[in-house]
């Protein structure tokens, strides 16, 4: 077990939030095809709301600090919030597009001891890159904010959100990355929009470019290991935790609302009318998150793949039930080993390479779809 | 010849379960301290003599002779210092130490 971890296990006992994620503000200066959030401002907190959050952070046990947004380079206190976020010694990370970076900024960022940059980079090609975050010249911008970085010593790392319109991308991406110097992580999942449209889902790669993505030994290392078939799940599986959300981490919206993930848009309390720790200790929400071990699932524990899954219970409260499957979660178990997931089979989804399903509705819209994609695997 | 320690400014740290968690924000090294670490790294602040901190505050609070605690001090700050966690001295910090003590 490593420190990490070992550091994981005693918050979790404890009941401590060890990582909490902030959005400083939904505004941005992209438009990213594939976003999730409401970019206009329906009341940020302000600077003095985050500094006395901050504080509260610090006294419930925070360490790890993720400030994102929309843009965080958009709200003009910036500086100053990092600056106290900083003075409170969390471990400070920041996700960014990196478009407003440019050397004082960089310098900005060393100055002030902040632990890592994560910017978001779509594609190796300018022409890709900026079609989707729909800002003419963002990718050399970003890609000029990277250098400005590194060149402070900065430890930044490049996430590639891929979709279809940069399936082919990947290695491109990566290779830019080593080129510059930067860690890379890939991540395959879009997510509905925060208000439960999921018109963006029609941007996820198919079921084929998944898999392609799976066996290529770049991306994933050992490809055997990374795919092989899981194994028969134990005790500690059906009694383990689905994930860190609500246990040891959350999410705060811009706007002080608490919810156990970002990707897990299950209102818990907002901050505004109550402490930060009362809503972490005593949120009905929260402690029903908490309650849920894998053998609660009603479908998931009867999967061949609840041990390796990858499953997001955010995603599956997107689609209508916290305890229940994460579609997007079970078509990368399949495509990863070639096993259909218990859900797939429940749903007379046998095993296939055909199109990746696209979840039209969070709820009962799904169905309908799931009949077209069983239709076309039987063409 | 006495050594002063002062906290670095790129640093993260915070107290969880009666430890101290610290981790460079420049190399993302990361440690856990115990609770005599613990005693030493809160009584950091640049003006105290590190023999001092040895004889006031761990020999008395953890009934263990000056000699062997100052050689398991000088360990750990010879350590903490090469991460730029600890700041060593000759002589005493002044108030370039800005960082609040860690809650």
């Amino acid at each position: 077990m490593t420190l990490l971890s070992e550091m994981n296990q005693r918050a979790l006992e404890l009941g401590v939030p060890l990582s909490v994620h902030l959005d400083l503000t939904y505004r941005c200066n992209e438009r990213c095809v594939h976003c999730y959030l409401d970019h206009d401002d329906h009341g940020e907190m302000t600077t003095v709301e985050i500094a006395d959050l901050l504080v509260q952070f610090a006294d419930a046990g925070v360490f790890f600090l993720s400030l994102s947004g929309g843009e965080v380079f958009m709200r003009r206190d910036f500086f100053e919030i990092v600056e106290r976020a900083r003075r409170l010694l969390f471990n400070v990370k920041i996700k960014t597009n990196g478009v407003m970076i440019h050397e004082a900024e960089a310098a900005g960022l060393r100055q002030l001891g902040v632990e890592q940059v994560q910017i978001s980079v779509y594609s190796h090609r300018p022409e890709i890159h900026d079609a989707i975050t729909k800002l003419p010249g963002s990718l050399n911008r970003t890609i000029k904010a990277i250098r400005f970085l590194k060149a402070q010593g900065l430890k930044v790392s490049i996430s590639n959100v891929v979709m279809n319109a940069n399936a082919t991308d990947q290695r491109g991406v990566m290779m830019l990355a080593r080129e510059l110097g930067v860690e890379y992580t890939l991540d395959p999942t879009i997510t509905p929009k925060l208000d439960g449209d999921t018109s963006i889902l029609s941007h996820r790669i198919t079921g084929d470019e998944l898999k392609r993505i799976f066996h290529d030994p770049e991306l994933v290392g050992d490809v055997g290991e990374f795919c092989a078939a899981p194994p028969p799940p134990g005790r500690d599986v059906m009694e383990g935790l689905p994930c860190s959300a609500g246990h040891t981490a959350c999410y705060i919206s811009p706007y002080g609302d608490v919810f156990p993930c970002v990707q897990f848009p299950r209102p818990c309390g907002n901050v505004r009318r109550q402490k930060f720790l009362d809503i972490w200790r005593h949120s009905p929400q929260l402690n029903e998150v908490r309650s849920i071990r894998a053998k609660d699932l009603p479908t998931c524990s009867t999967c061949a793949h609840v041990g390796t899954c990858t499953r997001c219970p955010g995603l599956a409260y997107m689609e209508g039930d916290m305890r229940g499957p994460s579609t997007a979660d079970c078509e990368k178990s399949f495509y990863r080993t070639g096993m259909p997931s218990a859900n797939m089979l429940q749903r007379k989804l046998p095993g296939s390479v055909g199109p990746l399903i696209q979840i039209q509705g969070v709820t009962c819209v799904r169905s309908a779809s799931v009949v077209a994609a069983a239709n076309a695997l039987t063409d | 010849m006495d050594r002063y320690i002062a906290r670095g400014s790129g640093i993260a740290a915070r107290m969880l379960g009666g430890e101290m968690m610290v981790m460079s924000t420049t190399d993302s090294t990361f440690f856990s301290l115990n609770e005599v670490a613990t005693v030493i790294w809160q009584a950091a602040d640049g003006r105290t003599p590190l023999s001092e901190i040895v004889a006031n505050k761990i020999c008395l609070e953890f009934d263990v002779d000056q000699e062997r605690a100052q050689v398991g001090a000088d360990r750990f700050v010879d350590e903490l210092s090469r991460h730029g966690i600890l700041l060593v001295s000759e002589h005493p910090w002044i108030s370039s130490l800005q960082m609040r003590e860690s809650r």
